[in-house]
């Protein structure tokens, strides 16, 4: 659990960030989304003191961060930035080993904790620990940065703008990458993103912030349809809100009893790939199978189209 | 009617080879002296040695022209220029011996103009086809290694001993050393103290942007100031600082001798370390160094670990610009007292004994090229490291 409590950074005459608070559940994704010159990444840099608050505190699990020296205090908290910010002069291997070092880490522990890491994120050519980062793609160096942040099992990672420097379709696959990684280690993430597409598909929950304010913190659901302010429903969009709010539940959680069809979709796929599928095949319903091959139930699309209307 | 191509002309080859006929036809070979302080007259190879070995000389030279005319393989332009070097050798150590009378001191048989064109023809032929082969930093201070060896076996042997500088040598030989150890000293002191002053300067400089104008714009100051007036500037306080603490003078610190060369080159020296320092940190991703901090690297780990490596190549091109202009500027020093290989310099000024001149200036010469080649190494293998 992490309390922001009135946190505050200012320059001069200029506040960056304006008495935010906040609470982040362990275990969630919080995505903070703002326009640049927001304060958004100037909020993130305070949870790991890489700009000391003007005013106010960040609690993490109830200890006030400010009584932990910064530097022992952002070795516990994962940190991953634009353009991955890798070691050139380091290979991969020796990258991902930085804070397990400097925290002491047994040799062989290290040496594991490597392999390991290597092995999630699909990196696991024999040689490719001992490569530069020169030598490795965009989308494998973002994934060694991330990768990186991990090694030394934080329970916190800090994300600015992790996915900006990719192309679309990579960007695509490290943001299911991302939640794969998050629900396989329980990290709580907190990202700064200016793309609302990003915050309503990785975010349990969203945070708007706007001049050093955060406008409305809140499930992604909720920001769509009962927005907190006017600037909220400019960011995330009104020509799609229906879709978008369909992308954001599962078949499965909307499924309900009723006769077999002969069209299945998977209880993953999000309501938006349903409808989608409903239109492209002229099937008024479907059929929704669990992972196991069993039903969990039908989907209509009258069904649909009401999920969508609740706006 | 078909013509013919002629095989495309080198354009560097073409310059060499002209200019090394140039020497040979009108510049001479030898020039004979009949004691060390007389103008020599100039001697025809043909006139004293037989004429099939000399023939045999000519006809290397023309294979090295002919291959630094048309040859574009840069291995066997190598050989070639390397062969016309060891003719070129052999050619001077017989004309010594030929035209020393036995058991004679006195004369002197000193390269002439000619053979020392021809030297340096083939030698920029040498480094010319050698950089064409691109050789790995390791290859390159063998291959350095391997003529150091080579030119040290070849004058041990003692075939050059009746040739004038060699001659000098003989006379010289303890000084030789001793002046030799002073140069070195001088050079690398100075550089050695500069380095230890000028880093942390430049890391300054790098992390206080307010502070960089000043020092950098200082020490550029101090670099226009020339040599010689320098060594006269230090002299005052120098000497008042000796009278005012006989301890001082007792170490050395003194207006003339070593004290002042030190410190004009230790000031020499700042400049290009320093401005290389800032430079090199200059250009250490910021987004390396933010994630750095980010993982908890303190302010020293992050300058130890990820700036001062990746800010090394360019600093240690700072060093060897340092080093090669130490190396130089040290002959300079012999003026005030400073000794070091300068002192055969002028010393052979004063007595117009060119022989005396070229047993200094060359060292340095070579000083400075080995110098140079093994900090190039260095760097190119840090830039590796690095990328």
């Amino acid at each position: 659990m992490i309390n922001i409590e009135g946190l505050s950074k200012r320059y001069g005459s200029t506040t960056v960030v304006d008495a935010v608070s906040m609470s982040i559940a362990s275990g969630s994704i919080t995505v903070i989304v703002g326009t640049s010159g927001s304060g958004k990444s100037t909020l993130l840099r305070m949870i790991n003191r890489l700009v000391e608050p003007t005013t106010g505190r960040v609690l993490i699990d109830g200890a006030d961060t400010s009584l932990t020296p910064a530097h022992l205090l952002r070795r516990r908290i994962g940190y991953v930035i634009q353009g991955h910010g890798l070691f050139p002069h380091r290979t991969v291997a020796e990258n991902i080993a930085t804070v397990p070092r400097l925290l002491g880490w047994e040799r062989s522990r290290v040496a594991a904790r490597v392999e390991e890491l290597l092995r999630v994120f699909q990196l696991e050519s024999a040689s490719f620990g001992r490569k530069f980062p020169h030598q490795l793609s965009g989308g494998e160096q973002q994934r060694v940065g991330v990768a990186r942040a991990l090694a030394a099992e934080p329970a916190l990672l800090l994300m600015d703008e992790p996915f900006g420097a990719l192309d679309p379709v990579i960007r695509g696959k490290a943001q299911d990458d991302l939640l794969d990684i998050q629900r396989r280690f329980g990290t709580t993430i907190v990202l700064v993103t200016h793309d609302m597409d990003e915050a309503f598909r990785l975010g349990d929950c969203v945070a708007v912030m706007k001049q050093g304010r955060v406008l409305q913190h809140d499930r992604p659901g909720v920001l769509l349809t009962r927005p907190a302010d006017p600037f909220v429903t400019r960011l995330s969009g009104t020509a799609d809100r229906a879709l978008k709010l369909l992308s954001l539940t599962t078949a499965g959680e909307l499924a309900e009893p009723g006769p077999t069809e002969k069209r299945t979709v998977a209880a993953a796929a999000s309501l938006r790939e349903v409808l989608s599928d409903l239109i492209w095949s002229g099937a008024d319903a479907a059929t929704v199978l669990n992972p196991d091959g069993s039903s969990a139930g039908r989907l209509t699309v009258a069904r649909l189209l009401a999920h969508g209307r609740q706006g | 009617m078909t013509v013919r191509r002629l095989p495309a002309l080198d354009p560097l080859g073409a310059l060499l080879g002209a200019v090394g006929v140039a020497a040979l036809a009108f510049l001479p070979f030898v020039v004979f002296k009949s004691n060390r302080i007389v103008p020599g007259e100039a001697r025809a190879l043909l006139d004293f040695l037989p004429a099939g070995p000399v023939f045999g000389f000519y006809l290397m030279l023309a294979l090295a022209a002919g291959a630094a005319l048309f040859v574009a393989n840069a291995r066997l332009r190598l050989a070639c220029a390397l062969l016309g070097v060891i003719a070129l050798a052999i050619a001077v150590a017989a004309a010594g011996n030929a035209l020393t009378p036995p058991g004679n001191k006195v004369v002197r048989v000193a390269p002439g103009a000619g053979f020392w064109v021809l030297l340096i023809a083939l030698g920029l032929m040498t480094t010319d086809a050698i950089t064409r082969l691109r050789p790995g930093p390791a290859l390159r201070v063998l291959l350095l290694l391997i003529f150091a060896v080579a030119a040290g076996l070849a004058f041990a042997s003692g075939a050059f001993d009746h040739l004038s500088i060699m001659r000098e040598y003989a006379v010289n030989s303890d000084r030789f050393a001793r002046e030799a150890r002073q140069h070195m000293l001088l050079a690398f002191g100075s550089l050695g103290a500069a380095v230890v002053v000028a880093l942390p300067v430049g890391i300054l400089c790098h992390r206080v942007p307010r502070l960089r104008a000043g020092v950098i714009g200082t020490l550029n100051l101090i670099q226009t100031i020339p040599s010689i007036a320098l060594f006269g500037i230090l002299m005052a306080p120098l000497g008042a600082l000796a009278a005012a603490f006989p301890w001082a003078a007792e170490h050395g610190i003194r207006g003339i001798g070593t004290a002042p060369a030190v410190v004009a080159l230790f000031l020499y020296s700042l400049l290009p370390v320093v401005a290389n320092t800032v430079v090199g940190l200059g250009r250490v991703s910021p987004a390396a160094v933010d994630a750095a901090r980010g993982m908890g690297l303190t302010t020293w780990q992050i300058l130890a670990h990820i700036e001062f490596p990746l800010a090394l190549p360019v600093i240690l091109t700072g060093i060897r610009i340092v080093l090669v202009q130490n190396i130089g500027l040290v002959t300079v020093a012999a003026l005030i007292g400073g000794g070091g290989f300068g002192a055969f310099v002028f010393q052979g000024i004063g007595q117009t004994a060119m022989d005396l001149v070229l047993l200094g200036a060359i060292p340095i010469v070579m000083l400075a090229f080995s110098s140079a080649v093994l900090l190039d190494a260095l760097v190119d293998l840090m830039n590796r490291a690095a990328q």
